[in-house]
């Protein structure tokens, strides 16, 4: 029997599946080193104002503190705002903890506590004595829509909207029109690990940092510019990352504050928030959203106006692409797209899942079906009546675009076509139904990264980066993609990653991970390839000699010729002969770095389809989202399996996102109040039903060599403007303001 | 956290009289809500009496035909005793909506009554609360009060006891043992529960080292005609927005005997026994529902977030009536059958 090592599309379990359910897997807190010390963060209770004295001396006369960190004895650092940006922060001057008495939002990390073990560090931390001056803040985004201003660039990704046209005369020309106000309130992301950081001091300020990140090159960044150490000797190490949906993309204030003990007290020293303090952070933000749009008899767009006002804080802009997307996903000449930004005394808003995309999308896609009953059309015909087949926001044609397909797809598999236009008029004995869709488009990218391949004398190919694995199923793919590539058994191959001793990686975010490191491991395996064919010919093997890499395969465990596949080598042999203990190879980043400067020639982006069944109690009010089909294009799938699993995570954000999840916050105290998991409502397994993932097919040989597009965040798009298209079906009330609670529907 | 010292108590009256020797003492029973408290330094006991061997964990008939729960049997043990799920189905409904199956296999009888209130602020120590800081003030009213009450309420407390057990208990007429440094005694289950008045820090009327002992449910377990429905922002684990216990005596379509309790709009299960009286010996009608719905909500008062409480509640309880009525229709099921063309 042949070995087959074709993996790729392959549904394929998580390699790393079985460390994970047996615990073995090793998360952030959970490195026990020796003669650890633990740090207790104390929050600021009030919004805004200063610190106008800590009274340590109670607290350090417990026996067993070691320390109370704050501005008063934070030593010298960094000065400039540059040292204390990471890859991802965007204009502005970035938070610095224990930087000075000022407060500049509720929750502010004032001090860390630094004790023997964590429940005397938490005691100490609760009987610290802060006294502060407050001075008046403000929160509400309503209030301060008039000071809103347009962010210059800022955070990489953000492309501040292009309008074109003339909106007013495509609203003249319109025969019918749909305008309406959206808001969304503060979500946060709410992993379920928390944040924490173990950093091991291993002697001469040599940090083994173990950090809950989704980029451990971005957490070394920050800390070699803080506090001034070499690359070596901050390694940081993330070998499993417990949800991130984007909370990890900035390094949190607790990598800081370990970091700082340890140097201070020359110990190891961890620090975990609480969930409490999960709240503490970046968050969605709070965006208020106006849509207008206008269409001719036939249906087709004359206008689109989008605008969104986002809060972001005093201290820095945080931008995201909420309303470019409108300019995309539709045909239409006349569009008028706005953005702005509100500063408020809270913290930095964070990218989320989907960041920008999320929000914009629901406030487009609802409006759109506002829209469809307007012209008297179906939703789905609505948007095949404006389907865009170039995009004309970059001018640019699309790479591939098969979202024709995932409408028609989804929508057959849904059975859309026995929907009845008419809200409130198909039931479930006394049960309203109603059913709604929504589509979303979402960036294909690809950004350098380096990839090492090395294949040892027992034949075990271990292939190595520095990114992360968030759950995604990174591990899995790239094993995948490895033992594809050379031609290996799974079990033959290991993908490392989460060190920064590892080659540069970037960010694990913005769906980018697959087909940036998945392209880098073929470029790896390529070359490691290309050594083996060198080490073949030196070997007795006449059939290789001036044989070119074009005209060999790796396969079955062995290289051999394209034109005649008797002629074979075992991979483990090659090494062998070379005497060494392993062959390597590393992709080089010139070529894609260089493409990045490049003007794009395609407008590259992966899109859904989104059809979604609801049954309402028409007395109650109470919703249960009974179906959802989700048809997704998004190039090539790499792994069936982990692929759904993604999708389906997608679906139930989606539901949250539009059925319960909401930061409360209290404006007279400028504080979020309802800061637990029992009360920041997620969906539990209850509230899910049945969901379908369709994968359309869709080749793509430009958008990258593997013809990847990622699927971090597609899926999330249109569910939850499907549930309130569905919910208005069922119900006839359109609800425009996120979540959708029962009260907005009594 | 605080520091703390910790007994097993093995015996009632030493258990009670360990709590008396300790100013800051506290009983734990499951410690699913007390811990939690002491994480957020809500409670500061400085002394833990477990009662875990006290043999209190116990469930028996008793003499007269009613039912003995002990006070440390768990919320688990409790909604699945055969006695409980065949005579007091709607006990087990109740304690089956609430929480999750990890808490409730913690969670006793006892601590389940003594459980304090969800309101945001109480939670929140950089906040005033009467109830957590006598006197401070109450920043729910004025505030995010979505989760408290529309009934009871004072000017100085509108928090709402979260329980969904109590809410059958009260409407079953459960009584409640105690034992404390002057003896044992028994208090009416309307009567355990307080209205926040003046002194919201009150939850309810157990005297400093009372105990609870054990829970009487009288013989009459309403086991044909009930209905708990629970309304909630998810499917599960959250608490009640509003909740309704529901439980009728029926001679064809006359209505006998009738139970009615709210939860999640008060300080304390509400149970109406006016509202009771409007039922009694009327049909079993949407109309006669209705009017014992307006008679509940009579006195309602909303506070902004919640105000749409009270049009939940009317419906809820229109609904409850109408489900322990007719016995068929499940509402709030997980089941959905789809309706795949
Ligand atoms: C996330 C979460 C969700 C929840 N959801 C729900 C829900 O949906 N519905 C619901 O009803 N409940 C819910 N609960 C609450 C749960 O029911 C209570 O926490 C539980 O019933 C308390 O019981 P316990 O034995 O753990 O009490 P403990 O935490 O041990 O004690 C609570 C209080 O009771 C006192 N006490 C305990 N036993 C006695 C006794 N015998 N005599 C006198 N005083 C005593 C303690 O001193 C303490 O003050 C939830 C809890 C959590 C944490
Ligand atoms: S309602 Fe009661 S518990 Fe809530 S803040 Fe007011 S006093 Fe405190």
């Amino acid at each position: 029997m042949t070995l087959q090592t074709n993996y790729i599309g392959k549904p394929t379990s998580r390699v790393d599946g079985p460390a994970k359910v047996t615990g073995t897997a090793k998360y952030a807190a959970e490195y026990n080193v020796p003669n650890l010390l633990y740090g207790y963060v104390v929050s600021s209770t009030i919004t805004k104002g200063k610190i106008i004295k800590i009274d340590t001396a109670p607290v350090l006369a417990l026996p067993g503190v070691h320390q109370v960190f704050s501005h008063e004895n934070v030593p010298s650092l960094a000065l400039f705002d540059r040292s204390y940006k990471d890859m991802l922060a965007p204009g502005g001057s970035p938070f610095r903890p224990l930087h000075s008495a000022e407060i500049k939002y509720s929750q502010q990390p004032v001090a860390l506590v630094v004790a023997d073990t964590f429940e005397l560090a938490r005691y100490a931390a609760s009987i610290l004595r802060i006294e502060y001056e407050e001075v008046a803040f403000e929160t509400e985004l309503r209030k301060h829509l008039d000071d809103a201003y347009e962010p210059g660039r800022g955070k990489i990704g953000f492309q501040p909207p292009k309008s074109r046209g003339n909106f007013g005369k495509g609203w003249k020309e319109g025969v019918a029109h749909v305008e309406a106000q959206f808001s969304h309130h503060a979500q946060h992301h709410n992993p379920m690990e928390n944040f924490a950081t173990t950093v091991e001091w291993l002697g001469d300020k040599n940090l083994n940092i173990y950090d809950k990140t989704q980029g451990a090159f971005n957490s070394q960044q920050v800390v070699t510019g803080i506090f001034g150490l070499s690359k070596e000797q901050a390694r940081v190490i993330s070998k499993y990352t417990g949800g991130g949906f984007g909370s990890g993309l900035r390094p949190q204030y607790q990598l800081f504050l370990a970091v700082l003990a340890s140097l201070e007290l020359e110990r190891s020293v961890r620090v975990s928030l609480t969930r409490e303090q999960m709240f503490s952070f970046g968050h969605r933000p709070e965006t208020l959203q106006h849509v207008a749009l206008a269409t001719a008899a036939d249906g087709s767009l004359t206008s689109i106006n989008h605008v969104a006002v986002a809060e972001t804080s005093q201290f820095e802009d945080f931008t995201e692409n909420v309303v470019g997307w409108s300019g995309m996903l539709y045909d239409c000449k006349n569009v008028q797209l706005g953005y702005r930004l509100a500063k408020l005394d809270v913290y930095t808003p964070l990218d989320m899942r989907a960041p920008g995309a999320a929000l914009g999308s629901v406030a487009l896609e609802i409006a759109m079906d506002e829209m469809a009953y307007a012209a008297g059309l179906d939703p789905l015909e609505l948007r095949l009546r404006n389907y865009s087949d170039r995009d004309q926001a970059q001018d640019l044609p699309f790479s591939s675009k098969a979202l024709r397909k995932c409408y028609h797809e989804g929508a057959a598999k849904f059975g859309w076509e026995q929907r009845t236009a008419e809200p409130g008029s198909m039931r479930d004995g006394n049960l309203l139904v109603g059913w709604g869709m929504a589509g979303g488009v979402w960036d294909a990218t690809k950004l350098p990264a380096t990839v090492k391949a090395s294949l040892d004398a027992d034949g075990h190919l271990t292939v190595s980066s520095g990114t992360n694995e968030i759950g995604t199923g990174t591990y899995t793919i790239m094993t995948q993609i490895a033992a594809e590539s050379m031609g290996l058994p799974l079990e033959a191959v290991t993908f490392v990653l989460g060190d920064t001793t590892l080659p540069v990686s970037p960010l694990q975010g913005g769906s980018w991970t697959a087909a940036s490191v998945g392209n880098s491991v073929v470029e790896a395996c390529t070359k490691l390839g290309e050594a083996l064919l060198k080490q073949a010919q030196k070997m007795d093997n006449p059939a290789f000699s001036g044989v070119k890499i074009e005209e060999v395969e790796f396969a079955n465990g062995q290289m051999r010729l394209r034109a005649d596949a008797t002629q074979a080598i075992v991979l483990r042999d090659v090494v062998q002969a070379s005497g060494e203990p392993s062959i390597e190879a590393e992709n080089s980043t010139i070529m894609a770095k260089l493409e990045m400067l490049k003007p794009p020639k395609y407008s590259m982006h992966a899109h859904n389809a989104v059809f979604v069944e609801v049954k309402v109690d028409p007395d109650l009010m109470t919703v249960h989202v009974t179906r959802v089909v989700n048809a997704v294009a998004a190039g090539r799938i790499l792994n069936p399996k982990t692929a759904r699993s993604q999708v389906l995570g997608s679906v139930v954000w989606g539901l949250g996102m539009a059925l319960m999840e909401e930061s409360v916050m209290d404006h007279r105290f400028g504080r979020y109040m309802n800061k637990s998991l029992a009360e920041y409502h997620v969906p539990v397994n209850a509230d899910i039903h049945d969901i379908d993932v369709i994968f359309v097919s869709e080749e793509d040989d430009k958008v990258n060599p593997l013809g990847i597009k990622g699927l971090g965040e597609v899926g999330m798009l249109g569910v939850a403007a499907a549930v309130a298209n569905a919910i208005y079906h069922a119900t006839g009330k359109r609800v425009r303001d996120m979540p959708i609670t029962i009260d907005k529907l009594l | 956290m605080n520091s703390f010292t910790f007994t097993q108590a093995t015996a009632v009256a030493g258990a009670v009289q360990d709590n008396t020797a300790h100013p800051d003492a506290a009983y734990i029973g499951g410690g699913t809500n007390l811990i939690d408290l002491m994480k957020e330094n809500v409670a500061r006991p400085t002394h833990l009496i477990g009662l875990k061997n006290l043999g209190l964990d116990t469930i028996e008939t008793l003499p007269d035909g009613g039912l003995r729960l002990g006070a440390l049997a768990t919320n688990a043990a409790t909604a699945w005793h055969p006695e409980v799920e065949s005579r007091y189905p709607l006990l087990n409904q109740a304690i089956l909506a609430g929480a999750s199956p990890q808490l409730r296999n913690m969670a006793t009888d006892g601590g389940n009554l003594m459980q304090r209130t969800r309101c945001y602020y109480f939670y929140d120590l950089t906040t005033p609360c009467n109830k957590r800081e006598p006197g401070s003030g109450c920043s729910a009213i004025g505030g995010y009060n979505r989760v408290c009450g529309i009934l009871g309420t004072s000017d100085s407390c509108i928090a709402t006891h979260p329980s969904d057990m109590c809410v059958a208990l009260a409407a079953l007429d459960t009584t409640v043992r105690v034992s404390g440094p002057n003896g044992e005694r028994t208090i009416k289950f309307e009567d355990f529960h307080r209205l926040p008045g003046d002194h919201p820090e009150r939850d309810n009327t157990l005297e400093p080292g009372e105990l609870i002992t054990g829970l009487d449910l009288p013989k009459k377990g309403f086991s044909q005609n009930f209905s708990y429905l629970k309304l909630r922002d998810r499917s599960s684990y959250a608490f009640a927005l509003v909740s309704v216990a529901a439980a009728l005596e029926l001679d064809g379509n006359t209505i006998i005997d009738a139970r009615l309790a709210l939860g999640g709009v008060a300080h304390k299960p509400w149970r109406d026994q006016e509202a009771e009286a409007l039922l009694i010996g009327q049909p079993a009608t949407a109309e006669t529902f209705g009017r014992a719905a307006a008679k509940v909500l009579a006195g309602a008062k909303g506070h902004g977030a919640n105000t749409f409480k009270i049009e939940l509640a009317r419906r809820a309880i229109v609904r409850a009536l109408k489900q322990a009525t007719e016995m068929k229709e499940v509402v709030d099921t997980n089941a959905f059958q789809n309706s795949n063309p």
